[in-house]
C-alpha cells in the first residue's frame, strides 16, 4: 500500500511541476475547407435526414390540381395567362382574410412579372409547382392608396408596358401609349377615394422601381405568403383555366 | 485473501504504468504546446442537402452529412476542438418551411455544435417560432446584446459561455444585428438591441480579467463590412474598437473571404475576423497554438493565414 502513496506523491509532484509553466498564445493558423463531394457522407446523419426529406418530397409531389396547358410569362404582351391566374388567385385567397380583419374589400391586385420564376407546366400541379413559380418567401400586404397615387401606379404600368400581373384593374392604352381607359372594379378612379391595393412586401418596399406605395394611408400585413395563397387556390380547383384577356391592352 | 492481495498489487502495478505514462504525457504537453481548434459555420440557411449537380453556382457543394464526416475527422485529429455557428440557421429550403427549424437544430446537436448565436432570419417564424425549436438544440445560444428579458426567450440564452479544453479556458460570447428595419417588429416583439461595441468591451473585460480566459471568441451576426455605410457597425469595426478578442466569427453578409482578415485592435494587437460565406459550403478552421512564454517570439503571436 505504501507504493500507492508513492504513486500519488509522484503524480502530484509532476502535476505541480506542470503548472509552473505559463502558456501563451504563440501561433494562429486559419483556413477554410470547402465541403465538396470528395468528402465521405456520414451514413448515420444521412439516414437521420432521409425520413424528413422523403416526407417533404412526397408532400411536394402530391397533386393539388391539373393544368390543361403550359403557361409562360413570356406568352402575352400586356397581360399573360399565368400572371392573370396569379393575380386573380391572390385576390380570391387574400380578400376573405382582409375582409375578416378590416371589414373592407381589396380593390385591386398588383404583382410583378419578374416575380414569376418558372412556367406553369401542363399536367399535374403540385406544391413543388408553387415553390418553382414562387420560390421566395414574400408575403401579401394591402396598402391603402389615395386615387392620385393609384394614378401614379397606372402611369407606371403604362410607362414600363410590361405584363405585371393585375386583378380588378382594367387598363387600355392607345398607339401613343396614352391611357384610354383605367377602371377599378368597373369604375373610374376617383382622385380622393382610398383604394386597397394588394401586393407583396417586396414591391411595397420599392422593388421593380414601384415607388408609388409610399407614403400611404395605412399598411395591412396579412402574414400570408404569396406561395401559400397559390397553394390554397390550387387546392380549391380541379382544373385551372388561365387565359389572356383584356385587362391590360393596347389598341392600334 | 491472497488472491485479493494479488489483484490489488497487480492493479497498483498497472496504475503505476498508466500514471507514469499519463504524467509524462501531460508534462510534455504542458511544457511544450497545446492546440485548440475552432471550427465554424454561418448563414447555413437550412441547407441540409448538398446543392444539386445542376446548380449554376454551387453544384455538388455543401451538405450536412459531408460536413459531419469532415468535423469528425478533425476532432479525431484534435479532440480539443470547438464547433460554433454565427447565426441564420433558419430559412432557405423547404426543410424550414416544413419543420420550422427542428431538423436544423437536431442535426447541429448530432454534429455536437458547442454554441451558436442568433441571426435575423432565426426570427422568421417569430420569436415564438424560435423558442418552440429550442428543445431540439443541445448546444448553447450565446447573445450578449439582445435583451430578451421581456420575451419568451428570457433565460434561454447566455451572454457568453466558457469552455475548458486541455486546461485552457475559451470564452465565447455572441452579438446580433439591429433588428429594426430588418425584421418585422411583430416577429422579434420586445427584444431589445444593445450597442455591440459597449457590450463587446464589457464581455472581453469579464472574460479576460474576471474569468481569466486564455482565448476570447466573438460569435457575431453583425456583418463583415459595409463599404457604402461606413457608420454601420460591422465585424471589422468591432475588431478595431475593442481589445482582448482573439477571433470574431462573423455572418449575415454571406461574405466569402479567400482567407481570414487580420485586424489591429484598439491596442494595436493583431486579431482575426473570419466568415465562410453561406449555405454550409465551407467550414472555417482556426488553430490556436499555446506554448510556454519563453518560446514566444519577440513579436508576440504569429498569424498564418
Amino acid at each position: 500500500m505504501r507504493l500507492t502513496h508513492l504513486i500519488f506523491l509522484l503524480y502530484f509532484f509532476s502535476l505541480f511541476n506542470c503548472k509552473q509553466t505559463n502558456l501563451g498564445l504563440t501561433k494562429i493558423e486559419g483556413k477554410q475547407i470547402q465541403i465538396t463531394d470528395t468528402l465521405p457522407i456520414d451514413s448515420k446523419i444521412e439516414s437521420y435526414i432521409k425520413p424528413f426529406r422523403d416526407h417533404i418530397q412526397k408532400d411536394l409531389d402530391s397533386v393539388l390540381a391539373y393544368s390543361p396547358n403550359s403557361y409562360s410569362k413570356s406568352n402575352g404582351s400586356f397581360n399573360t395567362a399565368i400572371g392573370n391566374f396569379m393575380a386573380d388567385a391572390i385576390y380570391s385567397e387574400a380578400n376573405p382574410v382582409f375582409k375578416s380583419r378590416t371589414g373592407k374589400d381589396i380593390d385591386m391586385v398588383l404583382l410583378n412579372l419578374g416575380g414569376i420564376r418558372s412556367i406553369l407546366p401542363k399536367g399535374n400541379i403540385t406544391k413543388r409547382t408553387a415553390y418553382k413559380i414562387m420560390p421566395f418567401e414574400n408575403s401579401i400586404v394591402v396598402v391603402a392608396l389615395k386615387g392620385n397615387q393609384v394614378d401614379s401606379l397606372v402611369n407606371y404600368l403604362c410607362r414600363v408596358k410590361r405584363a405585371h400581373p393585375i386583378a380588378k384593374l382594367k387598363l387600355t392604352i392607345n398607339e401613343n401609349d396614352k391611357i384610354v381607359e383605367a377602371k377599378i372594379k368597373g369604375k373610374d378612379i376617383e382622385l380622393d377615394k382610398v383604394y386597397y391595393v394588394a401586393t407583396n412586401d417586396y414591391l411595397y418596399s420599392g422593388g421593380d422601381n414601384m415607388s408609388f406605395f409610399k407614403p400611404n394611408d395605412s399598411l395591412y400585413v396579412l402574414n400570408y405568403k404569396v406561395r401559400n395563397a397559390l397553394i390554397d387556390n390550387f387546392k380549391k380547383v380541379d382544373t385551372i383555366n388561365p387565359v389572356i384577356d383584356d385587362r391590360f391592352i393596347q389598341i392600334k | 485473501m491472497k488472491r485479493r492481495d494479488f489483484i490489488q498489487q497487480a492493479s497498483v502495478g498497472t496504475a503505476l504504468v498508466t500514471l507514469s505514462g499519463l504524467g509524462l504525457q501531460s508534462f510534455s504537453n504542458a511544457a511544450t504546446s497545446k492546440k485548440i481548434t475552432i471550427l465554424h459555420t454561418n448563414d447555413v440557411h437550412s441547407h441540409i442537402d448538398p446543392f444539386g449537380s445542376d446548380d449554376a453556382r454551387n453544384a455538388n457543394k455543401g451538405g450536412v452529412a459531408r460536413r459531419a464526416s469532415l468535423i469528425e475527422f478533425i476532432r479525431n485529429e484534435n479532440p480539443n476542438t470547438l464547433l460554433l455557428d454565427a447565426g441564420d440557421i433558419f430559412q432557405g429550403t423547404p426543410y424550414f418551411n416544413y419543420y420550422g427549424g427542428e431538423l436544423e437544430f437536431k442535426l447541429m446537436s448530432k454534429l455536437k455544435y458547442d454554441a451558436a448565436t442568433i441571426g435575423n432570419h432565426d426570427f422568421d417564424n417569430g420569436i415564438d417560432g424560435l423558442y418552440a425549436q429550442l428543445e431540439h438544440a443541445e448546444f448553447q445560444f450565446v447573445s450578449a446584446n439582445y435583451d430578451f428579458s421581456n420575451t419568451i426567450m428570457d433565460t434561454h440564452t447566455k451572454p457568453y459561455k466558457i469552455f475548458k479544453k486541455d486546461g485552457l479556458k475559451i470564452g465565447v460570447f455572441g452579438l446580433g444585428i439591429e433588428l429594426h428595419g430588418l425584421v418585422d417588429p411583430a416577429m422579434f416583439k420586445e427584444t431589445k438591441y444593445l450597442d455591440p461595441i459597449e457590450i463587446a468591451q464589457d464581455m472581453s473585460r469579464i472574460l479576460k480579467t474576471e474569468k481569466q480566459c486564455d482565448l476570447i471568441i466573438c460569435l457575431s451576426h453583425l456583418g463583415y463590412n459595409y463599404r457604402n455605410n461606413p457608420n454601420k457597425i460591422s465585424d471589422l469595426k468591432l475588431g478595431e474598437a475593442t481589445k482582448n478578442i482573439d477571433l470574431i466569427i462573423g455572418g449575415h453578409t454571406h461574405t466569402f473571404l479567400s482567407k481570414p482578415t487580420i485586424v489591429k485592435n484598439i491596442e494595436g494587437k493583431n486579431m482575426l475576423v473570419n466568415q465562410v460565406g453561406c449555405y454550409g459550403i465551407n467550414l472555417g478552421k482556426i488553430d490556436f497554438y499555446f506554448d510556454s512564454n519563453k518560446n514566444m517570439s519577440a513579436n508576440g503571436t504569429s498569424i498564418i493565414v
